[in-house]
């Protein structure tokens, strides 16, 4: 694969490491002179020094025939023009974006730019995943695809509590696929009992949140999201 | 005629007193209140009494743009110092806002030229000097 990563801060570098070592081959286009300087040694001809959101520097680094792009500066102009460009002029197949200030989220939707990965999010996520009582979580969002993945703990007032699967009616568009219980977890089968307390993965089309948040959390339904 | 300016430097300022003399509804924003100042030089009455309006806000900020008037302009002109900020806010006036006629300033030749092919008005300030050195020289040496 041949990736192009705009952007050598601390991300930037870290990634080109990560896929050259993994015998991905990979160009990194730093705009900074001073940084290019430093990371040069270590890149060589891996590194090229120039404004990635000019057309010829993007040229110049092979975008034409990039698998995928990666734009990870610290400007998020920055990043959503490169992807823009990289999607509809170079017909780049893959692209990802860091959106370094959340609020401009909706920025990076509105250009249809994904997937995106916001180091405030991620953490925050973390935040839901490690503070219990928070009601549900979210693993993964595959907005292209329409699916997400979401975890959620089963309380005593849930009818799914104390069933096997074979019992439990599901609503059409979602799927149990993992029980954590006990620090560890198992993928169920039809016969596997749901008891109150289990924290539960599921696999969800768009829209479902509320209704299964209201069958295995009933207590969660009025909490605020 | 409701005409949003963001970006109040010497191409904004300028814009936005013509806009304003030619009896326009205009609105300006920037990140810096001291850009005021552009609006005022050289005018008998400040940027306020003759009818203006100023808010001071980054250009990536909805709840700015809307303090703005973006949902009641009819025209929106990226004119910031940053071409990948004109590039994005303009298609943020254009999709998100509806405004109907939407410019924006982009300094680099080769990126005005591809997102004018994709439908926005791109104006180059970079392009418009070549051009005119291009056609001075060649004047020139017909002269010579």
């Amino acid at each position: 694969m041949y990736a192009v990563v705009i952007g050598g801060g601390k991300v930037g570098l870290s990634l080109t490491r990560e896929l050259t070592s993994k015998g991905h081959e990979v160009t990194l286009v730093e705009s900074r002179r001073s940084r290019y300087l430093s990371i040069e040694g270590e890149l060589q001809h891996s590194v090229q020094y120039g404004d990635g959101t000019e057309l010829w520097v993007l040229e110049r680094a092979g975008i034409q025939r990039a698998d995928l792009v990666i734009a990870v500066t610290g400007d998020d102009e920055d990043n959503m023009l490169v992807c823009q460009v990289a999607r509809d002029k170079y017909r780049c197949d893959h692209i990802i974006a860091r959106v370094n200030n959340p609020r401009n989220y909706s920025h990076f939707k509105l250009l249809g730019i994904q997937p995106v990965v916001s180091a405030t999010d991620l953490i925050l996520r973390l935040i839901e995943h490690e503070v219990p009582r928070y009601g549900l979580v979210h693993l993964l969002a595959l907005e292209e695809e329409g699916l997400e993945i979401i975890e959620l703990e089963v309380s005593a007032e849930s009818p799914a509590a104390g069933r096997s699967l074979s019992e439990i009616t599901m609503p059409d568009g979602s799927l149990f696929i993992s029980v954590l219980r006990h620090g560890s977890g198992f993928v169920p089968k039809a016969d596997s009992v749901i008891q109150a307390g289990d924290r539960v993965l599921l696999v969800l089309e768009p829209g479902l949140e509320e209704t299964i948040i209201a069958y295995l959390a009933p207590e969660n339904t009025h909490a605020p999201a | 005629m409701f005409v949003l300016i963001v970006g109040v430097g010497r191409v904004g300022a300028a814009v936005a007193k013509y806009a304003l003399s030619s009896g326009h509804e205009v609105s300006v924003m920037d990140e810096d209140p001291l850009s005021h100042e552009r609006l005022d030089a050289g005018q008998a009455t400040t940027w306020e009494d003759a009818g203006g309006q100023f808010t001071v806000g980054t250009a990536l900020e909805l709840d700015a743009l809307r303090e703005a008037g973006i949902e009641r302009a009819d025209v929106f002109i990226a004119s910031t110092d940053g071409d990948n900020t004109n590039l994005i806010i303009a298609q943020i006036a254009q999709r998100q806002f509806g405004v109907e006629k939407v410019m924006a300033r982009v300094m680099d030749p080769a990126r005005a030229a591809w997102y004018r092919e994709q439908g926005l008005h791109t104006i180059s300030p970079a392009q418009e000097a070549i051009g005119m050195f291009v056609g001075a020289l060649q004047v020139h040496a017909g002269a010579a």
